[in-house]
């Protein structure tokens, strides 16, 4: 078990069976729509997790890039008439080049620069999207035409649900393709020692930006089908709670692990949908909550699952 | 004009000593334990709610400034010894976390104790504001000024001076050479936490007649006075007071000739200028590589 949990393939037949399998399982419309917003958050975590698992940054604004991919797709089509597909595309290609041109600048520091720049550009953008009522509509935000495909408004949450799924199984590989290339090698190396993947000739600076670059692509991507699955948006989707709920979910689920991701965002989406019940006390107990796990599951769930199965049956596993 | 820009640069001033204490505040903690809490702006919301709550229960004003006081420090001890000691090995990442955790955790419970309300104090030397050279200056702005100029003087006599300061010292510089001349690190920890959340306690009670609270503003100013930190250069005192006022300066300058709506954009614009410049911050010790 351990061991397939470390397979790329075992990883992604993991991912899909359990895509397929819930979808099959899941009894109304609520739960579906509940599913979608897990596979959607799932695809932003994948994305931060690749920056803060894997490059070792941290990004305190990665809401911002949802925000970005959010509004693309209700702003484009519906003030300059473009299709909702190019519009995520845009949405993802300007995420992508922002990143890139904070990201370059930023990463030649040494610390946790990224931290405080993308801190700013998260407030920065929901700013931007609450002042400027005339075109987004303030902080009552503004409906998102549907997604047409084939003559036909999709709009069911089951649909979306599917649809979310696709995509993120789509982004597992891509990650996965990623961590497999010259540009994975290189983030593993200087995840071990900076010093060391300098002197082996590799542009430390140039690698972290990329990656920032392509956890904004993800996340954009994200915040687009949010906003198509929801068919309204506000600035709070840009929010600086969502941002650390984004950092929450890939810590929870354990850093590194692209499973892990996926965990995280169904625990996170999950939970205060349950706690609605208690209303009053949902601040208090998601609170307590990341607490807990933070102090009992410190290097997150997947990863402290995949060491008590190591223990289990140790010997001819651990090789 | 020059009266203009008076207004401008009090206000500013005054908002920039808030960051500033918030800023000192997580200085202190990070100095001795190594953790960013962001918590911090929740004790600077307990200072202005309990304060308000308490007065409107009858209770005269300088008893209901102690009770908040007593309160902040309480749950700053509660905080740690609850949330960062348990899992005091964790990565930095995972410790800011819990501290986000933490300030879930406070603004939830103040929502329940308190209400969702906006609230605001009179000021303690009434509403009217001063004529100064054409501008009009609240005297409650003075009261800040004053106020965070003596936690400032207060705080560093403090580490200088007292035996539990240099203890604090100790314990940052290192942890176990102090374990090992006989500093009990839990304690000093424990007061650190207890003094952080005390300062910006202070703090919410003296801005909370200008700004007015509810149990939602600690986000914003734990954002802010991060800012200052960073802008000022992590672990100096001195430079996260700096950095507070830069910050409150550059907000209420650019508020008043630019724009007030993007206001904090141009604050944070600002600190990412000069970190490009100064990487290390305004006052911070160049960053050498720690073994």
């Amino acid at each position: 078990m351990a061991r397939l949990i470390n397979n790329r393939w075992a990883e992604l037949a993991l991912v899909t069976g359990l895509i397929v399998l819930a979808g099959l399982l899941l009894p109304s419309n609520y739960y579906f729509r509940v599913g979608a917003l897990v596979l959607i958050s799932a695809i932003a975590a994948v994305g931060l997790n690749l920056l803060l698992g894997f490059a070792g940054q941290v990004s305190l604004g990665h809401a911002g890039f949802v925000g970005i991919g959010a509004y693309a797709v209700a702003l484009l089509p519906t003030h300059w008439g473009v299709p909702t597909l190019a519009s995520i595309f845009l949405g993802a290609a300007f995420s992508g080049v922002l990143a890139l041109a904070i990201g370059r600048p930023i990463l030649r520091l040494k610390g946790h620069f990224l931290a405080v720049a993308t801190l700013g550009l998260g407030i920065l953008v929901a700013m931007v999207l609450t002042n400027e009522a005339r075109i987004t509509g303030g902080p009552d935000g503004m409906p998102v035409p549907r997604l047409e495909l084939l003559g036909t408004r999709i709009r069911a949450p089951e649909a979306w649900y599917w649809i979310a799924g696709g995509t993120l199984i789509i982004s597992i590989v891509f990650a996965q393709n990623l961590l497999n290339s010259s540009t994975g090698r290189a983030l593993r190396a200087l995840h071990d020692s900076e010093v060391a993947a300098r002197a082996a000739g590799i542009n430390v600076a140039r690698v972290k930006g990329i990656v920032f670059s392509i956890s904004a692509v993800y996340a954009s991507i994200s915040g687009s089908l949010l906003a198509l699955l929801n068919g309204h948006i506000t600035p709070d989707t840009a929010s600086f709670l969502n941002s650390i709920e984004l950092v929450t979910m890939v810590v929870l689920g354990g850093m590194g692990s692209l499973v892990g991701s996926l965990v995280g965002a169904a625990v996170l989406v999950i939970l205060p949908q349950a706690l609605t019940v208690f209303h009053e006390y949902e601040h208090l107990l998601l609170g307590s909550f990341i607490i807990a796990i933070m102090i009992f599951l410190r290097d997150g769930i997947v990863p402290t699952l995949r060491k008590a199965l190591l223990e289990r049956k140790a010997p001819e596993d651990r090789v | 004009m020059l009266a203009q820009f008076l207004q401008f640069t009090m206000s500013g001033l005054t908002v920039g000593a808030v960051y500033a204490i918030v800023g000192l505040g997580f200085t202190i903690i990070y100095n001795a334990s190594g953790v960013l809490n962001f918590a911090q702006g929740e004790f600077v919301m307990i200072g202005g709610m309990v304060t308000v709550f308490a007065v409107a229960a009858g209770v005269p004003l300088p008893l209901a400034i102690l009770l908040a006081i007593a309160v902040a420090a309480i749950v700053g001890v509660a905080l740690h010894r609850l949330a960062i000691e348990p899992a005091k090995d964790a990565s930095p990442v995972v410790l800011i976390i819990i501290t986000i955790g933490g300030a879930l955790v406070i603004r939830g419970i103040a929502q329940i104790v308190f209400d969702k309300q906006l609230h605001k104090l009179p000021g303690f030397s009434g509403d009217t504001p001063v004529n100064f050279m054409g501008a009009s200056i609240l005297p409650q702005a003075l009261w800040v000024l004053g106020g965070s100029a003596l936690i400032v003087t207060l705080v560093t006599l403090f580490f200088a001076k007292t035996m539990i300061g240099k203890a604090v010292l100790a314990t940052a510089a290192n942890r176990l050479a102090a374990q090992l001349v006989g500093v009990n690190t839990s304690v000093i920890l424990a007061i650190s936490f207890a003094l952080s959340a005390t300062i910006g306690a202070i703090a919410g009670i003296l801005v909370t007649p200008i700004t007015f609270t509810n149990y939602e503003v600690g986000t914003m100013l734990a954002l802010k006075g991060f800012a200052a930190l960073v802008l000022g250069g992590l672990g100096s005192p001195a430079g996260a007071i700096l950095g507070g006022m830069v910050l409150g300066l550059c907000e209420s300058l650019s508020a008043g000739y630019l724009s007030s709506t993007y206001k904090d954009a141009f604050a944070f614009l600002v600190m990412i200028a000069v970190l490009l410049v100064m990487p290390s911050g305004l006052l911070g010790k160049p960053s050498a590589e720690r073994v």
